[in-house]
C-alpha cells in the first residue's frame, strides 16, 4: 500500500490541460502518472453542458463533456504509457519534485518522477474575500458550485437569483437556471465593463431579458435561515458604494461568479517562484517553472476564457516535461517578459537562452481599453512588432506571435490607449 | 438508552456551559436530558466566539467572574486532554501605546494578582516584541500571561456533549421550550413542537434566552443583553501571531484581539455592539473597517487580505454585570446559569463544577458511577496521521483515502465519522471536521458533503440543510428530462 511509484512524467490534475499534457509527453516518448482526484478525466468540463468549446482547437462547437472526451480518449489510446489514477489527491510536492498523493484504492502514494506536469485547476473566490456584509444563510452560492449541483447532481438551488460578478459562469449559469425554471433578476458588475465573453453577455443574458448593471455591487445580504433579499447598490469609479443607491431586492439565492484563483497550494509548498498578478508560477516559454522539471499549465497557470488555449499550452508543458525526463535537463531563462501600460500581465515571464522559432506572448489588460496600441519591444527600445486593435478588455485573453530570433535584450508588452483617427 | 417518563435533571442549551454540565453530571447516577432549541449543540455563542482562554486578569477580584475564571483556567489541560480538544497554551500580551494603557496595564496586574494568576509579567516593548514579532513597534509596554490559551469552542462543546453522551445523557434537539407546567415534584417543560420533557431539576443554560427561560418558571430577576462581536478570519498561510494580542481594555468587553486559532488560523476581532435583537447576527460594513483597524494597530504587519470570512457572535451579557449562577428564588430546583458573557468558555468547566454543588445543596442526590469514562476519542483526523496510520485506515476504510475537502485536507471517512456523531447538517460537519472551513468555504466541498449527508443520513439531497430549520440549500430536483444523470453518462462516453 505505501509504494513508491517512479515514473517519467507525474501530471497532477486531469481536466483538460492535465490530459493534453499526458498525451502530448506520451507521444514524445514519455511514461506517464495522471493523477486526478475525481473519479473521472474532465475537471471542469464534465459539468459544463452548455456548447461553445473547441471553436479553436477543433474548429466546431462541442460541450464540456464531449471537449473532454476527445482527449481522454487520447489518452486511453495511449493507455500502455498513461497510467489514470483516479480519485487521487495530491497531498505535497517537495522541492526535489517528490509527490506524496492518497488515493482509496492505493492508500498513501509516493511519486518520483523525472519531471511534473502542475494542472491543478483554478478554483472560485469566495464571498468571505468580498466582504459583503449581513447575515450567512443558506443560498449564497458560488456560479461552479451551482452549476454543480445543476447539472451533475440534478438540483435547483433557487428559484429567484440575483448574481454578483458576470465572469463567464455566472453568466452560464443565469441562462442554465432561466432553463430551469427559476428567474435570474439580475447580473451585477462592480467594473464598468463585464470579465465575460462578449458571446456569453449575448447567448445567456440578452437572449433572455436579464439586465446586467455594470458599476453596481451586492452590499448586504438578508435572511436568517435562508436568503430573503440582498441590497444592491451603486459605486463610484474608486468602486465605493454611493450613498442613496441601494435597493433591497428580494431573492432566495445569491451565485458569486467573481473571478477565479490558480490553485498553487503544491506549488508553494515546492518553492516554486509565483506571479503575484497571474497568481500563478512564473514560467518561460516552455512553461517550465522556477523549479528545473516543473512545468504548470492551464487554470494553473493563468486563468483562461478558453479551453482551446489551454490545451495548447497544456501541449506545450507536456513536450517538455517529457524532454526533460529524458535528458534531465532543458536550457534555463535568459531574457524576462514584463507588462507596461494597460498589460497586467504576459505569460510566459521568461524566455530561455535557446528558444525555438515562434514564441506566443499570452497576455490580458487591467482596464477596457478602445482603441488600443500594443507594442512588443525589447528593454533596449527596439520595437519587435506594433499592432493596433479596435477595443482590448480584461475579460478576453490576447496573445500576439514574436519571432524570438529578433530579441536582443528583455521582452516589454505594452499596450497604450490611442486617439480615434 | 432508555428514557425515563421524569429525568432528574434536564440542561436547557446545549452550549458550552450546558454541555460542560451535562459532562460533569453524567458522572453520578442520574437520568440527565439536554434540551436544545437548534439541531445542534454550539449552535449560539459557543460557535462565534475567540476561543481563548483567558488567564484570568481582567474580571473583577471578588467577582463570579474572576473566581472562576482562575479555576477554569486551571482545569483546561485536564478537560482537553480528556476530551480530545485542542489546546494551546501560547499566552497572550495585553498591548500599551501610551501612558493611560500604561495605567490600565498596572490595574489589570493587581487585579492578576488578587484572582491568583500565575505567572504575569510587565515586559517592554521590545520584549513584547521579542515574544511576538508581530507586535506594532509603538508598543512601549505589554501585560505578558503565559496561562492564556487558544482552544476551539465548538470541538470543546461537541466533546462535553459526546462524553455526556457516551455516559447515559438524552438529547432532545430541535426542542425549543415554550411553556414550564408544575407536575407532581417535577416540571413538565412544554416545546413549541408539541413533545415535552420532564425533570424533576431543571439548569438553566440557555445563554441569549436565559431570562425568557427564567420567566416561563415566574422568575423575573434578571435580564440578558446581547453584545454583538464581528470577526474577521484569515487564511493559514503563514502568517499567524504565535500569541493573543489584547489591547489595554476599553469599557465594551475585553477590546479587538489578534489571535492565531488553535486550527493554524488567525482572526481579528470581536468588536463590541450592544443591541436589543438576539437573533441579528449579521456582520457590518462599519464593523469589518473598526476591525481592520484596530487589528492592524496592534499587529501592522497582519495580512488582511487573507480574509477568508467574516462572521459575527452574540454574548450574553447579564443584568447584574457578573455571571448569575445560583439557584431560582422562585424555584429551587431551578438552577441559572446565565450571563455567561466571556470569560465564559474558560470558565465552564468551572461553572459546571458550581452547578453540580448547587444542584446538590438544592437536595439532588449525586451517586458516583463506578462505570464513568471520562475519555472522549476525538474524530481522528487524516492529514494528522502518520504515513503507516493513512495506510491502515485505508486498507480497513477506503473512504479515508478520498479527499472530499481540499482546502483543509478532510475525507469522506471523516466526514461518515461526523454524521455518525451527529451531524446533521453542512454546518455541522464543518464544525466537527473542518470540510468547508478552509480557503474557498465550502465552495468545492458542499456539493460533496450534501451528497455524503444525503447518502448516510438516508434522506434526499434537497432536505439537506446549512444548519437545520429553514436553512435548505436546495428548493427541489429539477426537470426530469434534462436531469443530472443522463450527463453523468455522457460524461464517462
Amino acid at each position: 500500500m505505501t509504494g513508491i511509484r517512479a515514473t517519467d512524467v507525474a501530471v497532477i490534475g486531469a481536466g483538460p490541460a492535465g490530459l493534453a499534457a499526458a498525451v502530448a509527453a506520451v507521444d514524445k516518448g514519455a511514461n506517464v502518472l495522471l493523477l486526478e482526484r475525481d473519479a473521472r478525466p474532465g475537471g471542469i468540463l464534465q459539468q459544463c453542458v452548455h456548447n461553445g468549446f473547441g471553436l479553436h482547437y477543433f474548429g466546431e462547437e462541442l460541450t464540456g463533456p464531449e471537449y473532454a472526451a476527445r482527449f481522454a480518449g487520447e489518452a486511453a489510446r495511449r493507455a500502455d504509457r498513461v497510467s489514470f489514477l483516479p480519485d487521487t489527491m495530491a497531498l505535497s510536492l517537495d522541492s526535489d519534485r517528490t509527490i506524496t498523493a492518497v488515493s482509496p484504492r492505493e492508500g498513501p502514494l509516493t511519486i518520483k518522477p523525472g519531471a511534473v506536469v502542475l494542472a491543478m485547476g483554478c478554483r472560485e473566490r469566495a464571498r468571505g474575500a468580498l466582504g459583503i456584509a449581513g447575515t450567512r444563510p443558506a443560498g449564497v452560492y458560488t456560479a461552479g458550485a451551482a452549476q454543480r449541483l445543476v447539472n451533475l447532481d440534478g438540483y435547483l438551488p433557487g428559484r429567484r437569483v440575483v448574481i454578483l460578478g458576470s465572469g463567464d459562469i455566472g453568466l452560464i449559469m443565469a441562462r442554465r437556471l432561466t432553463w430551469e425554471g427559476a428567474k435570474v433578476l439580475m447580473v451585477c458588475e462592480l467594473m464598468p465593463y463585464s470579465s465575460g465573453l462578449n458571446r456569453n453577455i449575448v447567448q445567456c443574458l440578452r437572449d433572455y431579458d436579464i439586465p446586467l448593471y455594470f458599476n453596481t455591487t451586492v452590499s448586504r445580504v438578508h435572511g436568517s435561515e435562508r436568503v430573503e433579499a440582498v441590497t444592491v447598490v451603486k459605486v463610484d469609479g474608486k468602486r465605493q458604494a454611493i450613498p442613496g443607491t441601494e435597493r433591497v431586492v428580494e431573492c432566495d439565492t445569491l451565485l458569486l461568479s467573481v473571478g477565479l484563483m490558480p490553485e498553487n497550494e503544491l506549488t508553494r509548498m515546492a518553492g516554486i517562484q509565483l506571479d503575484p498578478v497571474t497568481g500563478g508560477a512564473v514560467v518561460d516559454e516552455r512553461r517550465q517553472t522556477s523549479l528545473p522539471g516543473v512545468f504548470a499549465c492551464g487554470n494553473v497557470l493563468q486563468v483562461h476564457d478558453l479551453v482551446d488555449h489551454v490545451s495548447r499550452e497544456a501541449e506545450i508543458a507536456g513536450r517538455y516535461a517529457a524532454g526533460y525526463a529524458k535528458a534531465g535537463t532543458l536550457p534555463m531563462p535568459k531574457l524576462s517578459v514584463s507588462a507596461e501600460g494597460f498589460t497586467r500581465y504576459v505569460v510566459p515571464q521568461r524566455i530561455s537562452a535557446e528558444p525555438e522559432g515562434m514564441v506566443d506572448l499570452y497576455f490580458r489588460v487591467g482596464d477596457a481599453v478602445k482603441p488600443a496600441r500594443l507594442t512588443v519591444r525589447t528593454a533596449d527600445g527596439k520595437t519587435i512588432l506594433t499592432r493596433r486593435k479596435k477595443a482590448m478588455t480584461p475579460g478576453e485573453m490576447e496573445h500576439v506571435k514574436v519571432d524570438v530570433s529578433k530579441l536582443t535584450g528583455d521582452v516589454v508588452v505594452v499596450t497604450e490607449a490611442v486617439g480615434n483617427v | 438508552m432508555d428514557r425515563p417518563d421524569i429525568f432528574d435533571c434536564a440542561i436547557i442549551g446545549g452550549g458550552v456551559t450546558g454541555c460542560a454540565a451535562a459532562r460533569l453530571l453524567s458522572k453520578y447516577g442520574l437520568s440527565l436530558a439536554l434540551v436544545e432549541a437548534a439541531e445542534d449543540v454550539s449552535m449560539g455563542a459557543s460557535r462565534a466566539n475567540s476561543g481563548i482562554v483567558h488567564a484570568g486578569y481582567d474580571a473583577a477580584p471578588g467577582s463570579a467572574m474572576a473566581r472562576l475564571n482562575a479555576r477554569g483556567n486551571a482545569m483546561f489541560d485536564q478537560w482537553c486532554g480528556e476530551l480530545g480538544v485542542p489546546l494551546v497554551r501560547c499566552g497572550s500580551l495585553a498591548l500599551a501605546f501610551d501612558e493611560t494603557d500604561q495605567r490600565s496595564l498596572e490595574e489589570l496586574y493587581e487585579s492578576g494578582l488578587a484572582n491568583g494568576v500565575p505567572g504575569m509579567e510587565l515586559v517592554s516593548g521590545g520584549e513584547a516584541r521579542a515574544l511576538e514579532p508581530l507586535v506594532n513597534p509603538d508598543v512601549i509596554q505589554a501585560l505578558w500571561a503565559p496561562t492564556a490559551g487558544i482552544t476551539s469552542p465548538y470541538q470543546l462543546t461537541i466533546g462535553c456533549w459526546e462524553n455526556a453522551r457516551a455516559n447515559g445523557l438524552a438529547t432532545f434537539f430541535d426542542t425549543r421550550v415554550a411553556s414550564v407546567e408544575r407536575g407532581d415534584g417535577h416540571f413538565i417543560l412544554n416545546a413549541d413542537s408539541g413533545s415535552s420533557v420532564r425533570a424533576r431539576y431543571v439548569v438553566n443554560a440557555a445563554g441569549l434566552y436565559a431570562d425568557e427561560v427564567a420567566r416561563l418558571f415566574g422568575d423575573q430577576s434578571f435580564s440578558i443583553k446581547p453584545r454583538k462581536g464581528e470577526y474577521i478570519l484569515l487564511d493559514k498561510d503563514g502568517s499567524a501571531p504565535k500569541r493573543v494580542l489584547f489591547q489595554a481594555p476599553s469599557v465594551m468587553g475585553k477590546g479587538v484581539l489578534v489571535s492565531p486559532t488553535a486550527d493554524g488560523n488567525a482572526f481579528a476581532g470581536p468588536t463590541a455592539l450592544d443591541q436589543t435583537d438576539k437573533s441579528d447576527t449579521s456582520t457590518t460594513g462599519e464593523g469589518a473597517a473598526e476591525l481592520r483597524r484596530l487589528a492592524l494597530r496592534s499587529a501592522p504587519g497582519l495580512n488582511l487580505r487573507a480574509a477568508i470570512t467574516a462572521f459575527s457572535g452574540l454574548r450574553a451579557v447579564g443584568s447584574t454585570g457578573d455571571f448569575i449562577i445560583r439557584a431560582s428564588g422562585i424555584e429551587p430546583r431551578l438552577i441559572h446559569a446565565a450571563g455567561i458573557a466571556s470569560p465564559g468558555l474558560t470558565s465552564a468547566p468551572a461553572i459546571a463544577e458550581e452547578i453540580v454543588n448547587i444542584l446538590a445543596n438544592q437536595g439532588l442526590r449525586l451517586k458516583a458511577k463506578p462505570d464513568w469514562n471520562p475519555i472522549r476519542e476525538p474524530i481522528e483526523r487524516f492529514a494528522g496521521m502518520t504515513r503507516e496510520r493513512q495506510a491502515e485506515v485505508i486498507a480497513s476504510d477506503p473512504r479515508w483515502g478520498h479527499v472530499v475537502c481540499r482546502c483543509e485536507t478532510v475525507t469522506e471517512g471523516e466526514i461518515v465519522e461526523a454524521i455518525r456523531r451527529g451531524a446533521r447538517s453542512l454546518d455541522g460537519v464543518k464544525r466537527r471536521v473542518r470540510a468547508g472551513m478552509g480557503r474557498c468555504q465550502g465552495g468545492f466541498c458542499a456539493p460533496r458533503v450534501m451528497e455524503t449527508l444525503a447518502r448516510e443520513r438516508g434522506v434526499s439531497m434537497d432536505s439537506i440543510t446549512k444548519f437545520g430549520g429553514g436553512s435548505r440549500m436546495l428548493v427541489g430536483p429539477i426537470r426530469e428530462s434534462v436531469g443530472g444523470r443522463a450527463v453523468e453518462g455522457e460524461a464517462r462516453a
